[in-house]
Formats: structure tokens, C-alpha cells, sequence
């Protein structure tokens, strides 16, 4: 079987982010790039299966400009076997790389799609799902836990919801999102960076895979959250008791 | 009255009234206003009270870096930097505060407001003063204002943490590091098998970059450049080809900041894990590089299974911390430590201080390295500066001199 794992190149996780003055959108010049950390974590766990013998191979794919194939690169030299760049502009909305990741499952064919359960730039937790209805797979959507039946052709994932965990039995193909907690990701080791250099990565546009950028949102602004407010230290509970009635009003 | 310099909450000595009957306590910490920040030549002039981390923050802003980075930066001051001449974890990209500080303003022991407050990088005229208030411990005055040379933040750094088979190869990878990754290398850091060890088990949260194998000699390299696919490059090929000579049995290279972060967790960690072992004896030399890891050996020789031998530091420097961790402190084993270190430093014609500085503990230590003109030297300059021993008495030189 082949699991197919989709990437996204985001702003570092540990970058803090600045709004562009004219608000429309975040500073991205000379601004650290990285995995996301949640399609590192699905990369991970395609990279496991595999080697615990119920995978052949681990297809990394990102849709993105030039740059991503750097992203790619990170994720052959942790491990996956070949890469699949999709050349395209930035900022493509969910149901676009939805379409495209749909396109390239029926090149591919694999038997698992996993990705991130979202990306921390704009934080929208929608590819998923829509690459799921599209190809109308079953998904296991903030996934903790993976285990995978190669006889019976299911895969077990818990998912971490309010009430606690849920379990889901899904039939192959399927698609899988990711969760913090499933897994700690690898570092990339030298030899695994020195052999990722001679791994392939196959350039599609999106004419080859018949997909067209229609922009169904328009962004209107982006400003920072409001600043918190410095916390006063008070001298008495009656002090407080008078803050809270006269001044929060919440008593 | 005796001057005492002291800031913040940091207890600067253990037993401060058996030594001082009288002391005055100066703190500068409202001295904390950025003064002006030249956005050309990225020279910062600000007061003395200036936390680090603050003037790092500010700096960030403009896109600016502090010459200067250490654990201590949350509540050290640049004052306090400058008067300790403080090294770090930047010393071998952008050299000593010896060569960035373009200017000091110092207040003397009598009163006298030193204006030596230029911001110029070429300034030769007449002896440069400003050179006796670095690093001089606040013997010789107080230092009120400082200008710096800042260099700009460049965006790309890498860091890669590596594991070799013996010290020579680590020593061989420094000289390889020093060609092949030239000016993009901005930190080279080494710790042993017994540093490693004692982070992985006594500090939370760290994570080991080779969980199948421990290695004898551990190096982190981190470079900092301003293009990343041309350092990213540089960086490849300096480690393929070390790989392929041998200097590196195992390696790993951070692929986000998170990641990064990490690997300097291990190394930024030693000091904590060793304080959470038991008791410690600290040394921090400066020994020719070949011939640093040495007294490691000797050491633990001496030593044997009595106490546990720790050696890191800023390999790329010279620079030896070397910490011999006992469960408890104990006198027999400080007598095997101490005099042989000092002698074997001098011996060798390192340094028994070198980013620490001798404060009062190793005052009268200072014999092992500066000879006894020079010594006698510091001494006149001392008595001309602060001829009723009112700043700091009893640090940095011997106090037997004095009477
Ligand atoms: C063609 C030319 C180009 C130059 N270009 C530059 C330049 O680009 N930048 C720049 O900064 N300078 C420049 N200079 C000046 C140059 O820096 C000095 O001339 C040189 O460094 C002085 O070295 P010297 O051996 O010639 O010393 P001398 O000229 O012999 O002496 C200079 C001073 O130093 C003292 N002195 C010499 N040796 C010692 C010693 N061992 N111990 C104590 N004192 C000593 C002498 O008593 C004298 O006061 C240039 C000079 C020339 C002639
Ligand atoms: C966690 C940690 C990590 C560290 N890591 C490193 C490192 O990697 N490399 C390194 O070199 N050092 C390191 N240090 C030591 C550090 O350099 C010093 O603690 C710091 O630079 C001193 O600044 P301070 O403001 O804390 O000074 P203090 O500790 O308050 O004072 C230090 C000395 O300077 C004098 N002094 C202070 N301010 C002035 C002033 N304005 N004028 C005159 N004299 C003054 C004091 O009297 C005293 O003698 C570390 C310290 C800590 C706590």
C-alpha cells in the first residue's frame, strides 16, 4: 500500500508574526519558513507505518511556489520515499488544494491520504474534510491514535473530541488528519539529508491536473488582536469586590 | 565607606557583611533608558541599567542584534555585561565587548563623570580608556552609559547538532567549520558523553537527537547567514564532506526553530542539569584548543569514581567549562581539584578565568595567569583610580597587595 502525505511550507511556528501596516496580511519577508507542525506529525506516522511493515512507500505532495520544494525536501530527508511538487501560487484557499490533492489520489492511488488537521497560518481545518467528500473516502479527522489491519483493510483512529476520545473504525482508502498528540516527529539525520538530495520530486502544473484557481474568498482585512491589558495588583477584597460590580460589571 | 555595586536580586556573594562593615549598595537599574539607535551604522547608545533581554527586544524591532547573548540575559544588565566583559554564546561571530563597546560614560571614585562616550569605530586619539572599564569588575568605576555596536539580524540560521568519536575529530571539525562554512559560522559548542548524560537525566523537556546511541563528543554548530538556500548549501556540503572524512559519526540538522531550539536546549542546559546533581566545583579556561580536553582526562584520573568529571563549552573559543559534579560538597575532594587545575592551566598558559572574571572568590588567583609586572601594573592603575579602595574592595586583585 502507499500512503500519500500532503505538506504545507508555513510561517515557523516559533516566528511572532507581524500584520503588514496596510493590513493585508502577515510580514512574510525575511521571515523563517517551515513544515507545518501538524503535516510533520502526519508525516510521521505514514514514515511508521512504513516501517512497521503495512506500507511500501510514503509520497510526500505539497502545492505551492518554488519554495515548497524546499519544504519537500525537509520531508525526504525525514523519510519519505518521493515528493510531488504542484507549482502554484500562494494563498490557494481549502477547497482548491482539496481538488488538486483529489487529482493527484487518482494518479497515485493511494490506499492512505494523511495531512495535517490544519495549517497554522490560517488556521482553517477544512482540507481534510473537503479532500474526503470529494473523493468519498471515509475520514478519522484529529487523529491521536492510527492503527492500521492490512487483512481486514481498516484503519482504527481515535480522535480527540470534547467528551473525551472517539474511535473510529475506517474502511481503506481513507483519509486521516492529524492531532498534536499523536506522535513526536523525527529529526532529519545526516544521511537521511545527504540521501533525500537523490530522491525524486516530480513537478505537475495545474493544467496537468485540470484544476483551475477560482478564489471563492475574498480576505478584507487582517489586523493583530487587541493588546492585553496590563493585570493591577489591588490592596483589599473590598477593593476587588468594587472592581468587579463597578468596573467589569460581572457582579 | 566601601561601595558596593549590586543589582537587582541577584546575591553577588555569599558572605557579604563578614567582608564589608559598612557597605553602599549602587544599583543603576533606573538607569535604563535608551539613549539614541543609528539605524546606519547600528550603533545603540543607552544607560547602563539597560536589562539584555530588553535591548535584545528593541533591537529585534529595528532588525538589529546585541553583540552579545546569554542564559543570564532576563535579568543581566549591560552595565553589569560590560563590567564582566561577558562572552557567550556569540563570541566567535562577533568577537569580544572589547571590540564592539565604541564608548562608555563611568563615574570615578571620586565623583568625576568620564565622558567617553563616542560612537565612532576609528577614534585614535590619545590611549583608549574606556578599554580598563571592561571587564575591570567595577574596581575602577562605575560604568553609567555604554554605545555598542549592534549587527544587523540576518534571517537564516541553521543549527545542526553532531556527534564525533573522539576529541580530535571534534578539534579537526572546528578548523573544517572555520573554512567551509566561513562567515555564516556563528556558534561552535562541544559537550562529553558526561554532559550529555547528566542533561538527559536530570533536565525535563530534553529531548536526545540520537536515542539508539550515546557518543563520546557532542557538537552543535549553528550558522547565521542572509540567504537561506545558499547557506542551506554551504552547510551540506561542509557536513557531507565531513561525514565522508570521518570527523562525524552521527548527525541530525534542525529543520524549524522549534527544533532548534532543542539542540541549544541541551547545551544552554548543562549548568542547570549540573545544579540539580548535587554539589559542584565550576572552572571556566581558556586552553589552547589542542590541548583543552587533556586536563579532562587528568582529571578524571585524579579523581576517579570519587566524582563525576563534565566538560563543555565554546570549543570555537577556547573556551573550557569544566565541572566536577559530587553528590555533596566535600573538602577532599576540592583538594584534589584545586591547586592542581589552576596549575595545570598556567602551566599549559591558559587562563583560570575566561569569561567569568575573578570577582572576589579568585582574587587572589590571578598570579596563575597575568604575570607579576603586569599584575603590579593593575594595581598602580587601581590606586590612581581609587585611591581609598571605596569600589569593590577585595575583588579582582589580591587584597594582600593593598596593604
Ligand atoms: C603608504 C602608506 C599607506 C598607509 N595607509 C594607511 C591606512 O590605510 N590606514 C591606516 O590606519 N594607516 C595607514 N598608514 C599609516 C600606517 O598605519 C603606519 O605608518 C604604520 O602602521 C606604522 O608602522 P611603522 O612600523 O611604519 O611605524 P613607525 O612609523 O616607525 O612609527 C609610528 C609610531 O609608532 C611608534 N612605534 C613604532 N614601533 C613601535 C614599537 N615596536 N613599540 C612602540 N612604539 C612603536 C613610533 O615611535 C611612532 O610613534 C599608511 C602609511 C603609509 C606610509
Ligand atoms: C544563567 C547565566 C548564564 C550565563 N552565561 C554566561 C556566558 O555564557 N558567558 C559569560 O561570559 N557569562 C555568562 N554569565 C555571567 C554573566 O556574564 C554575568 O552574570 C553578567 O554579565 C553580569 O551582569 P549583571 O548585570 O548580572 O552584573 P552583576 O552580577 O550585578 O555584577 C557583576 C559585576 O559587575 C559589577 N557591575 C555591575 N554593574 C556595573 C556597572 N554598571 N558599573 C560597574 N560595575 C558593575 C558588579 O559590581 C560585579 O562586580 C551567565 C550568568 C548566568 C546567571
Amino acid at each position: 500500500m502507499k500512503i500519500m502525505v500532503a505538506i504545507k511550507r508555513v510561517v515557523d511556528y516559533a516566528v511572532k508574526i507581524r500584520v503588514k501596516p496596510d493590513k493585508s496580511g502577515v510580514e512574510m519577508k525575511n521571515v523563517k519558513m517551515s513544515m507545518n507542525p501538524f503535516c510533520e506529525i502526519a508525516l510521521e506516522e505514514a514514515l511508521r507505518i512504513k516501517e512497521s511493515g503495512l506500507a511500501s512507500e510514503v509520497v510526500a505532495v505539497s502545492v505551492g511556489p518554488s519554495q515548497f520544494s524546499e519544504t519537500l525536501r525537509t520531508g525526504l530527508a525525514m523519510g519519505a520515499d518521493r515528493a510531488i511538487h504542484v507549482e502554484a501560487p500562494e494563498n490557494i484557499y481549502p477547497l482548491t488544494i482539496a481538488k488538486i490533492l483529489k487529482a493527484l489520489v487518482d494518479v497515485e492511488k493511494p490506499g492512505l491520504l494523511f495531512l495535517g488537521k490544519q495549517a497554522i497560518d490560517n488556521d482553517q481545518n477544512q482540507t481534510g474534510q473537503m479532500v474526503a467528500g470529494l473523493l468519498k473516502w471515509p475520514q478519522g479527522t484529529f487523529a491521536s491514535k492510527v492503527v492500521l489491519d492490512k487483512e481486514k483493510q481498516v484503519a482504527t483512529v481515535d480522535r480527540e473530541v470534547d467528551g473525551g476520545i472517539e474511535t473510529l473504525c475506517l474502511d481503506l482508502p481513507a483519509v486521516i488528519t492529524t492531532d498534536l498528540r499523536l506522535n513526536q516527529p523525527r529529526y532529519a539525520t545526516l544521511p537521511n539529508i545527504m540521501k533525500a538530495k537523490s530522491k525524486p520530486i516530480k513537478k505537475f502544473t495545474l493544467q496537468d491536473l485540470n484544476v483551475e484557481i477560482k478564489s471563492d474568498l475574498e480576505v478584507v482585512e487582517v489586523t493583530e488582536p487587541p493588546k492585553r491589558k496590563s493585570g493591577v495588583i489591588l490592596s483589599s477584597v473590598d477593593e476587588l469586590i468594587d472592581k468587579l460590580k463597578n468596573e467589569a460589571r460581572v457582579i | 565607606m566601601v561601595t558596593k555595586l549590586y543589582k537587582g536580586h541577584r546575591v553577588i556573594i555569599g558572605s557579604l557583611n563578614l567582608i564589608f562593615l559598612r557597605p553602599v549598595i549602587v544599583s543603576i537599574s533606573h538607569m535604563n533608558k535608551i539613549i539614541s539607535f543609528d539605524k546606519v551604522s547600528g550603533i545603540l547608545v543607552c544607560e547602563a541599567g539597560c536589562i539584555l533581554e530588553n535591548l535584545i527586544a528593541f533591537l529585534d524591532n529595528q532588525g538589529f542584534v546585541m553583540p552579545l547573548d546569554l542564559g543570564a540575559k532576563g535579568s543581566c544588565q549591560i552595565g553589569g555585561n560590560v563590567s564582566t566583559n561577558a562572552g557567550g554564546l556569540r563570541l566567535l561571530r562577533y568577537g569580544s565587548l572589547h571590540g564592539s563597546v565604541l564608548g562608555l560614560e563611568v563615574v570615578l571614585a571620586n565623583g568625576t563623570v568620564l565622558d567617553m562616550l563616542g560612537t565612532l569605530r576609528k577614534d585614535n586619539t590619545g590611549y583608549d580608556l574606556k578599554h580598563l572599564f571592561i571587564g575591570s569588575e567595577g574596581s575602577l568605576g562605575i560604568v553609567t552609559k555604554v554605545s555598542i555596536l549592534t549587527p544587523p539580524k540576518l534571517s537564516s540560521v541553521n543549527v545542526c547538532f553532531l556527534a564525533c568519536k573522539d576529541y580530535t575529530s571534534c578539534l579537526n571539525l572546528l578548523s573544517e567549520a572555520k573554512r567551509k562554512l566561513g562567515e555564516i559560522l556563528s556558534a561552535f559548542e562541544f559537550l562529553d558523553h558526561d554532559a550529555m548524560d547528566l542533561v538527559l537525566k536530570h533536565l525535563e523537556g530534553v529531548r536526545n537527537p540520537f536515542p539508539s546511541s550515546m557518543h563520546d563528543f557532542y557538537v552543535l554548530i549553528e550558522t547565521t547567514g542572509s540567504n537561506e538556500s545558499y547557506d542551506r548549501e554551504k552547510l551540506d556540503a561542509f557536513l557531507l564532506h565531513s561525514m565522508e572524512n570521518g570527523l562525524i559519526s552521527d548527525g541530525v540538522v534542525a529543520q524549524d526553530i522549534t527544533q532548534a531550539s532543542s539542540c541549544w536546549h541541551i547545551r544552554e542546559g548543562i549548568p542547570e542539569a549540573l545544579m540539580k546533581a548535587g554539589g559542584v566545583y565550576k572552572y571556566d579556561l581558556s586552553i589552547p584548543v589542542e590541548k583543552m580536553y587533556d586536563l579532562v582526562k587528568e582529571m578524571r584520573i585524579r579523581l576517579d569514581a570519587s566524582a563525576k568529571v563534565v566538560a563543555y563549552g565554546h570549543l570555537g573559543d577556547g573556551n573550557l567549562h569544566l565541572n566536577i559534579s559530587t553528590p555533596q560538597y566535600d573538602d577532599n575532594i576540592l583538594s584534589q581539584i584545586e591547586p592542581f587545575v589552576y596549575e595545570w592551566t598556567s602551566k599549559n598558559k591558559g587562563s583560570i578565568s575566561a569569561e567569568h572574571g575573578l570577582g572576589l572568590m579568585k582574587a587572589n588567583k590571578i598570579h596563575y595567569t597575568k604575570s607579576p609586572e603586569a599584575v603590579q601594573l593593575m594595581v598602580t592603575i587601581k590606586k590612581l583610580l581609587d585611591p581609598n579602595g571605596i569600589l569593590n574592595p577585595y575583588k579582582v586583585l589580591p587584597p594582600s597587595l593593598f596593604t
